[in-house]
């Protein structure tokens, strides 16, 4: 067989592959939601790689040292690590269900030289922007995700002080995700922490409660933790603008979800003392 | 060796002029190109997605060159009748398998050396260093798998009666060993007597091509590999090849040629 018909298909194809792939970017530059390239290249089956995608950063993130489904069902159904950062705010110790020192036959034992086999994390001086491929490919995949964006915000705005992308990139969720509380959440933190825009923050926090009630409260076991979170973020931002009774109140709300109200009683009492002295004159 | 190294050469000839390899570095390149061309939250220096698609398409690329060079060459020597020729001079049939395995081997080691140096070329130009050490070794490794590969094909083109189906079969077996061949065992331990024994025999059996794919230590810029490991890895590849050409040997002195 003559290997020009198989050349010009070949380069047929490599062209149309680099025409979809920039048809992919220039529809990400334009970011439109309806008529995406991805759902009608593979329709509703996009939600299962958008998953995959996801843990493939959190793959990312500990440097390709990871389990695979073969080595604990359990680890792939658990949240991943850098979800756990997230809500956490901190690194953490943790293990991934699986002891790789104790191999089972000599292959495994030779193998492991051939494949990372140590518990690291990206550190250091913007190595997170490494996990962020991934977390775009799983929004672009998987519009309704919500913890996609809440995630790659943290990681934007926490780790790689990239403030303005993090916005933009929680209103692009925020647009796929009209009702999402999390979104606002996220969103309310930027504006508290990075921004120091109270008036901004306290507008959103405040929608996104009134977003979590209509949601969950009536719900037999509702997302208490977010409605914490929300209502811890409001009751320090209230805190640090001097509003102390607002404050107040939104400690009375977190109280009574609380898994452990005696902190909170002590934080009531310290805002209670801090209201009942005697306000100090101008000079 | 004079006879196997001639027969090499024409092998590695034939490949330098058809137009696969070419082909398929231009799709890589394309296909790598278009992946960094993305803009990702206006960051340039993001790296490491556009290491591991350069690595699969080379992965990819470095399959089907090894396994479609190797499926057609004695198919091809057949159909053409040059083999009559070859044969009927003072070649032995285990001099021209041995020529036809070393000039693919070359050939796609030729190819490979071109494919990593691109894929050099696209890391430096984002990470700001070069680990040569590291690429020298994600290549060496990769090429000893190939020759295991090169040499399981050789074998199947004798087996098999065309060069499609051994070609398909091959890049199966290929595919499905460096996805699930490291798993095998704990598969094996899930399963009944007598599956358990004979799912986990067959992981000791098989060549554990997963055992060369270093890409993850190359994307994540681990630390070297040993060197006593590499040369052990060497070692197990260069036992599969010889183990696999002795068979091809072995099957091939007993065929008829037409």
């Amino acid at each position: 067989m003559s290997s020009h018909p198989l050349l010009v298909s070949a380069l047929a194809l490599a062209v149309a592959l680099a025409a979809g792939g920039r048809l992919l970017v220039d529809q990400q530059a334009q970011r439109q939601e309806t008529g995406s390239v991805l759902k009608l290249l593979l329709g509703e089956s996009r939600r299962a790689f958008a998953m995959h995608v996801f843990l493939k950063a959190d793959a990312y993130f500990h440097q390709g040292f990871y389990p695979s489904v073969f080595d604990s069902p359990a680890a792939a159904e658990a949240k991943t690590h850098l979800v756990e950062a997230t809500e956490e705010n901190h690194h953490h110790e943790h293990n991934h269900g699986h002891a790789h020192n104790q191999h089972r036959d000599w292959i495994e034992a030779f193998g492991c030289h051939f494949q990372p086999s140590e518990h690291r994390h990206l550190e250091g001086l913007g190595q997170a922007r490494e996990i962020l491929p991934w977390l775009r490919l799983a929004a672009e995949l998987d519009p309704q995700r919500v913890e996609t964006y809440t995630v790659t915000a943290y990681w934007l705005r926490e780790q790689l002080n990239q403030v303005k992308e993090a916005e933009a990139f929680l209103r692009e969720g925020l647009r796929a995700n009209p009702d999402s509380y999390e979104i606002l959440f996220e969103l309310g933190r930027l504006y508290a922490e990075n921004d120091r825009d109270v008036p901004r923050a306290r507008i959103v926090l405040e929608l996104a409660v009134e977003k979590w009630l209509r949601q969950e409260a009536s719900k037999v076991s509702p997302d208490h933790v977010s409605y914490r979170q929300i209502l811890g973020q409001l009751a320090a931002l209230e805190e640090r603008a001097g509003n102390l009774e607002r404050a107040l109140a939104h400690y009375f709300r977190v109280y009574q979800v609380s898994p452990n109200p005696a902190t909170v009683q002590k934080r009531i009492e310290e805002l209670r003392a801090k209201l009942a002295a005697p306000q100090k004159p101008p000079p | 060796m004079n006879t196997v190294c001639s027969l090499a050469k024409v092998v590695v000839l034939e490949m330098v002029r058809r137009k696969d390899f070419y082909v398929l570095f231009i799709l890589t390149v394309l296909l790598t190109g278009t992946a960094g061309s993305v803009n990702l939250f206006n960051d340039r220096s993001i790296v490491r997605y556009l290491k591991e698609i350069c690595l699969l398409l080379i992965w990819l690329s470095s399959l089907v060159m090894a396994i479609t060079c190797t499926a057609r060459q004695i198919p091809m020597e057949r159909e053409q009748r040059t083999i009559f020729p070859l044969l009927a001079k003072p070649v032995t049939r285990g001099q021209f398998l041995l020529g036809k395995f070393l000039g693919c081997w070359l050939a796609v080691g030729m190819a490979l050396a071109v494919f990593y140096f691109f894929f050099g070329l696209v890391s430096a130009s984002r990470e700001q260093q070069w680990p040569v050490l590291n690429y020298v070794q994600a290549a060496w490794l990769h090429w000893v798998m190939l020759g295991v590969v090169v040499a399981f094909t050789l074998l199947g083109s004798i087996v098999f009666a065309a060069p499609s189906s051994n070609g398909t079969i091959c890049f199966v077996v290929s595919v499905g060993i460096l996805l699930l061949g490291r798993h095998l065992n704990k598969v094996a331990l899930g399963l009944p007597q007598p599956w358990q024994s004979l799912l986990y025999g067959s992981y000791f059996v098989i060549p554990h091509l997963e055992l060369f794919d270093v890409r993850d230590l190359i994307i994540h810029n681990w630390e070297l590999i040993p060197w006593g490991m590499v040369g052990l890895a060497t070692l197990y590849a260069a036992a599969y090849a010889a183990v696999f050409l002795l068979a091809a040997i072995w099957v091939f002195r007993r065929r008829p040629l037409n």
